[in-house]
């Protein structure tokens, strides 16, 4: 079998953690596994392993272009330090950091906190994605003065998303 | 904000240390951070010189207008000594990590040493709350309403399905980090504290040794901490978190009490071990300093000690590190320098300190052991 981590050598330590009743399985050669600090059962954390591996192999499939249009990180940046560049990173690699999010946490999607100017934003959004259904419907119908009505609203919607500042987008 | 020095901030101990928390016995301190980024800038670690810059004088000013930090030490990480980063790490008031930062970073601390929040550290904030002994729910409240009354003035980089983004994985969703510091000597004399530390894994809590490299958990102290971030509102993270460590405590009394019933010699021959050594020694390791105030903790809390003791042993704890034994110095001090020093400091301050009582053997329940 070979390293997880290298891909050169032969791997020697297995090892299966199990988080949340998942299983988490990473193999590696015996000096990535020193590296990775991974003889210390207490302080080790198989996610934290994982970032630094599937992640990159998983945004790899989106092409080996995949570059962020904000910051510029690229996968080959990522799997380098396990780390993203910006906000708009989690867009732009959100195909591939699916699958990791989904093996090292307890759900996909948040549902903490929200911050008020957030929750103001997503608010408008709802109501502009509303609107817009309704203005599909009118015009289907060929209810034009309807439909006049619900264009002038979405607009009046998005500038006021606009004015607060934040296009929040679904990442 | 009225800016403090950090010599007056670092003065005496922080107010966790000193106060007295619920469940002391076994739980020194609660902890809860929070990651937050901004959503106009790259993160600290993939943005330019310049752009880190910007960030943090965007972030700076904001951070020293909180009500909390009305009182406050705040300062560029540039502009700190090596030794004086040292001691705030020591203080569990910034990261290891953040300790290495220069130009582009800073540090805001309350007065009182209860809040902190490092600016570009691997996001461009990470706030926290420390409460004395197991106070997790407060700490919470506490850094929750800092969160608040930043997002009012700074614009977050937030997803509604992601929630929280950050620079790593791990950390997106709540970016809530919450945990206990509890100390487990009964559960290591006993040899079942890596079954406890598997057992906290299976339930999506991470435990580390909380000083020291590697496997070795110095001193006997412990950080018991959430793993995930993301697909668990906060406040169910939090009463997990509570939930599994009044059950470590539960675990860690019932270790101790076994440990006194069924080999009394063994606690009194540690205990006053360390009494004998830590009051007569004339140099001592950090490391040796941990392992041995860990045994005058359990002393105190099987009354072989008077409970005075503990926080003259909690405080040791913290000024027995390095750069605290350094920074008492004054000067550059060699190793041994320092551990020659540390012995001085521990005897001073344990000098009022009466024998250990050793009281009568109780009676092993099966029979003697030994």
């Amino acid at each position: 079998m070979q390293c997880d981590k290298c891909k050169k050598n032969e791997a020697s330590v297995h090892l299966t953690q199990i988080v949340d009743g998942k299983v988490l399985k990473v193999d590696l050669c015996k000096s990535c596994a020193g590296e990775s600090g991974v003889q210390d059962t207490t302080g080790f954390s198989l996610a934290d392993l994982l970032v630094g591996l599937g992640a990159a192999d998983e945004m790899k499939k989106e092409g080996p272009g995949a570059r962020c249009p904000v910051c510029g990180l690229t996968q080959a940046d990522f799997k380098k330090t396990g780390r993203l560049g910006c906000a708009t990173c989690w867009e732009t690699f959100a195909p591939g950091l699916a699958p990791l999010l989904k093996a090292m946490h307890k759900g996909d999607h948040h549902i903490g906190k929200v911050p008020t100017r957030a929750a103001h934003t997503l608010v408008i959004s709802e109501k502009i994605r509303q609107l817009s259904a309704d203005l599909e419907k009118a015009v289907r119908a060929e209810k034009y003065e309807d439909a006049a009505v619900l264009r002038d609203q979405i607009r009046e919607m998005e500038t006021k998303l606009e004015a607060a500042g934040a296009a929040q987008k679904t990442a | 904000m009225r800016p403090m020095k950090l010599d007056q901030l670092l003065k005496s101990t922080s107010e966790w240390v000193q106060s007295e928390g619920p469940q002391n016995r076994i739980v020194l301190s609660s902890r809860v951070r929070m990651a937050r980024n901004l959503r106009q800038y790259a993160f600290p670690g993939w943005a330019k010189k310049a752009e880190r810059q910007r960030a943090l004088e965007t972030m700076r000013p904001v951070v020293e207008s909180l009500p909390e930090m009305a009182e406050c030490f705040s300062e560029l990480m540039d502009n700190i000594a090596a030794i004086d980063k040292q001691m705030l790490v020591e203080r569990h008031l910034i990261s290891r990590e953040h300790a290495v930062k220069n130009v582009g970073s800073g540090v805001v601390v309350d007065a009182a040493g209860a809040i902190s929040v490092m600016i570009n550290e691997e996001d461009h904030l990470r706030i926290q709350a420390i409460r004395a002994g197991l106070q997790i729910k407060d700490a919470f409240k506490l850094i929750d309403r800092v969160d608040t009354e930043l997002e009012g003035q700074l614009e977050y980089a937030f997803s509604p399905r992601l929630g929280y983004l950050t620079a790593c994985p791990t950390n997106v969703g709540t970016g809530m980090r919450a945990s206990a510091m509890v100390h487990l000597p009964g559960m290591v004399l006993s040899d079942q504290i890596n079954q406890i530390i598997q057992a906290v894994n299976k339930l999506g809590l991470a435990v580390r040794g909380l000083y020291g490299e590697g496997t070795e958990a110095l001193g006997n102290m412990f950080q018991v901490s959430n793993q995930t971030t993301l697909g668990e509102r906060e406040a169910d993270i939090i009463e997990r978190l509570n939930k599994v460590v009044l059950q470590i405590i539960e675990h860690e009394e019932s270790a101790r009490l076994t440990v006194l019933e069924k080999k009394p010699k063994l606690i009194y021959d540690h205990v006053g071990r360390a009494y004998g050594i830590l009051t007569n020694a004339h140099a001592v390791t950090s490391k040796e300093a941990l392992n041995l105030l860990s045994l005058l903790r359990l002393g105190v809390d099987l009354e072989l000690l008077p409970a005075s003791v503990r926080s003259v042993v909690d405080e040791l704890f913290v000024l027995a590190q390095p750069a605290h034994v350094q920074k008492f110095a004054e000067r550059k001090l060699s190793a041994e320098e320092r551990d020659i020093l540390r012995a001085d400091l521990i005897r001073g301050r344990l000098s009022v300190m009466p024998k250990p009582k050793i009281g009568v053997v109780p009676p092993p329940r099966d029979g003697p052991t030994e």
